[in-house]
């Protein structure tokens, strides 16, 4: 294939994941923006006025970043865990694995699709945050590229999720238990600070705290942890992730007998 | 025991399959190394009762199945070194739906297109066109889901020529579409055919290889028993059995001389006519006896009198080897 059939077949997959996000917004757009308002209600504006300043900001500014990124993580995982095992589950993967387009194409179309998704609902989650609070960027470049990297990571892997999926159950119980827990405990809602020496040892294996601290960076200025460790630790992520998401569709895995 | 036929210095072949196998993890052996040619603008039936291989073979041509050894070239284009040159004069239809069935019609075709690069606007002209051909145009907006199933196979049918490919692979095309519907499907493989595609297509209805197909193989337990020219194959056949009503209702078959006769359940007369002997001879007697006869038929598809002596003689073959 040429540089530019590649491009169009890239191109087709990015705005089909599109259209079908779009298409089922009820289902897709509109409950995290739901989720993030009554969070921004209940716990920023009814209990964050209680309990007064956390890392040098009022609780509702130190949370608005936590939970954008947690609507950007839990989102851009979902859309290409389920749009990729949906395609499996009807055999429309097949209507790809005829065509030309490399493996490598196919991958980066539902990393890109899952990514708009997830970057979407960001935009809309951080919009209603300002209904709420007023939002102040201390580093730009860090906070696009933390999002950024970060949606890449998840949208991988939700595809490595999906590759391995054999059944619908299979594509819920990452999400449910490993990717919501670290989430809740990778410092959302609070600093590590005001853990137990014990606890804050443990909060540090946990990935999401490095992208939740990064992307705060980025807003705020303060961070539990060094935010360019973290961003390297990210793009390492990323290629392990490519890697055997690469591996996995030049295999086969799942897809073909 | 493989039968190649006549291959001599071919312009092109379509499709090459060289010793090809396919071993699954349970030691099941679906394929024990079959050869297999199929020569550019050539209608070829790849026949074979189920589980004999035939959707295995496609799949791994399509590479939809990993095969376990052997080679696969499409046009020249080998699988192993050049899939995507070998995908790219391929189209294929298979026999399972496998559309997302919430997409609009339209957009299954054009999005086939894309995933072949072409551009939007000519994918849109080229999907307007087969669907057109095809007699969807007018559900191009309709949720696939809502598709009838004969319309659900031709909308395949539609995705799988959007790229226009050379080769296009139909897996059981017909199955479960009324007689109207098949015959239009004949009419316009046969069109497609004349235009320079090659097809090879897999069917139950041995009627649709016999109407359609100019080389035939026929394939059972992952071996080929037979790949020649339908020509040749039904030359095989020595013996036919024709059915005959009468105007009269008989009560014992007439004696017919040189010729084997019996009456069938619902008091019509079956002859075998061995193929020197002709029909004349058979009307001639009953004409001398005063039968008169009112129509007459073969009693079953001649393809499927072979097709099913090949399959019961390897079915026996392979029991008395174990």
């Amino acid at each position: 294939m040429t540089a530019n059939a590649i491009l169009t077949a890239f191109l087709t997959i990015v705005i089909r994941e599109i259209r079908r996000f779009t298409r089922i917004w009820p289902q897709t757009l509109l409950p995290p923006a739901v989720t993030m308002t009554l969070y921004f209600i209940i716990f920023g504006n009814l209990i964050g006025s209680r309990i007064g300043t956390m890392g040098g900001f009022d609780y509702m500014s130190f949370i608005v970043p936590g939970l954008i990124m947690m609507s950007v993580i839990t989102s851009t995982y979902a859309n290409v865990v389920s749009s990729f095992f949906s395609m499996k589950f009807q055999r429309s993967i097949e209507e790809l694995l005829v065509s030309p387009t490399p493996n490598w194409t196919i991958l980066a179309g539902y990393v890109v699709g899952g990514m708009a998704r997830g970057l979407g609902i960001g935009l809309i989650v951080t919009l209603l945050s300002l209904a709420f609070t007023r939002l102040q960027i201390h580093n730009l470049p860090m906070m696009v590229l933390t999002v950024f990297l970060t949606s890449a990571l998840f949208a991988l892997g939700g595809f490595i999720n999906a590759m391995l999926a054999t059944k619908f159950d299979d594509i819920s119980i990452v999400p449910t238990f490993v990717l919501t827990p670290l989430t809740y405990l990778g410092g959302v809602f609070y600093s590590i600070d005001l853990l137990p020496g014990f606890w804050q040892g443990v909060s540090m294996i946990n990935p999401i705290l490095y992208m939740v601290n990064a992307f705060r960076y980025g807003i705020l200025g303060v961070s539990d942890v060094n935010p360019y460790v973290a961003l390297g630790m990210i793009l390492v992520f990323i290629v392990i992730l490519s890697v055997v998401s690469l591996r996995m569709l030049q295999r086969g895995k799942g897809i073909r007998s | 025991m493989t039968i190649r036929p006549n291959q001599e210095a071919p312009a092109t072949w379509a499709l090459e399959i060289e010793d090809l196998r396919k071993s699954y993890g349970s030691g099941f052996e679906a394929l024990k190394g079959i050869d297999l040619r199929v020569q550019e603008g050539d209608f070829f039936a790849l026949l074979g009762p189920n589980g004999a291989g035939k959707s295995t073979t496609l799949g791994i041509v399509c590479s939809l199945v990993n095969k376990s050894a052997g080679k696969v070239r499409v046009f020249g284009h080998d699988i192993d070194t050049d899939l995507a040159g070998a995908k790219l004069n391929l189209g294929v239809v298979p026999q399972e739906f496998n559309f997302n069935q919430f997409e609009k019609v339209f957009d299954i075709v054009t999005t086939q297109a894309g995933y072949y690069g072409i551009p939007l606007r000519k994918a849109r002209a080229s999907a307007e066109h087969y669907l057109k051909k095809l007699g969807l145009w007018d559900k191009k907006d309709t949720p696939a889901r809502m598709l009838s199933g004969g319309m659900k196979r031709r909308l395949m049918t539609a995705r799988a020529l959007v790229h226009e490919p050379r080769l296009l692979i139909l897996d059981e095309p017909t199955a479960g579409v009324d007689i109207e519907l098949r015959r239009s499907m004949w009419t316009f493989l046969e069109e497609m055919n004349r235009n320079g595609t090659t097809i090879i297509l897999t069917t139950h209805y041995l009627e649709e290889a016999e109407a359609l197909c100019r080389n035939i193989a026929i394939i059972d337990h992952g071996e080929i028993l037979r790949h020649t020219s339908k020509k040749e194959l039904l030359n095989q056949l020595h013996v036919e059995t024709f059915v005959l009503d009468t105007e009269q209702a008989l009560s014992v078959a007439p004696a017919l001389d040189g010729f084997e006769t019996r009456l069938d359940g619902e008091g019509a007369i079956e002859v075998d006519v061995e193929k020197s002997q002709g029909l004349n001879g058979v009307f001639a007697q009953l004409d001398e006896q005063g039968i008169r006869v009112l129509s007459m038929r073969t009693k079953s598809n001649r393809l499927e009198e072979l097709f099913l002596r090949m399959v019961e003689d390897n079915a026996r073959e392979t029991e008395a080897a174990q």
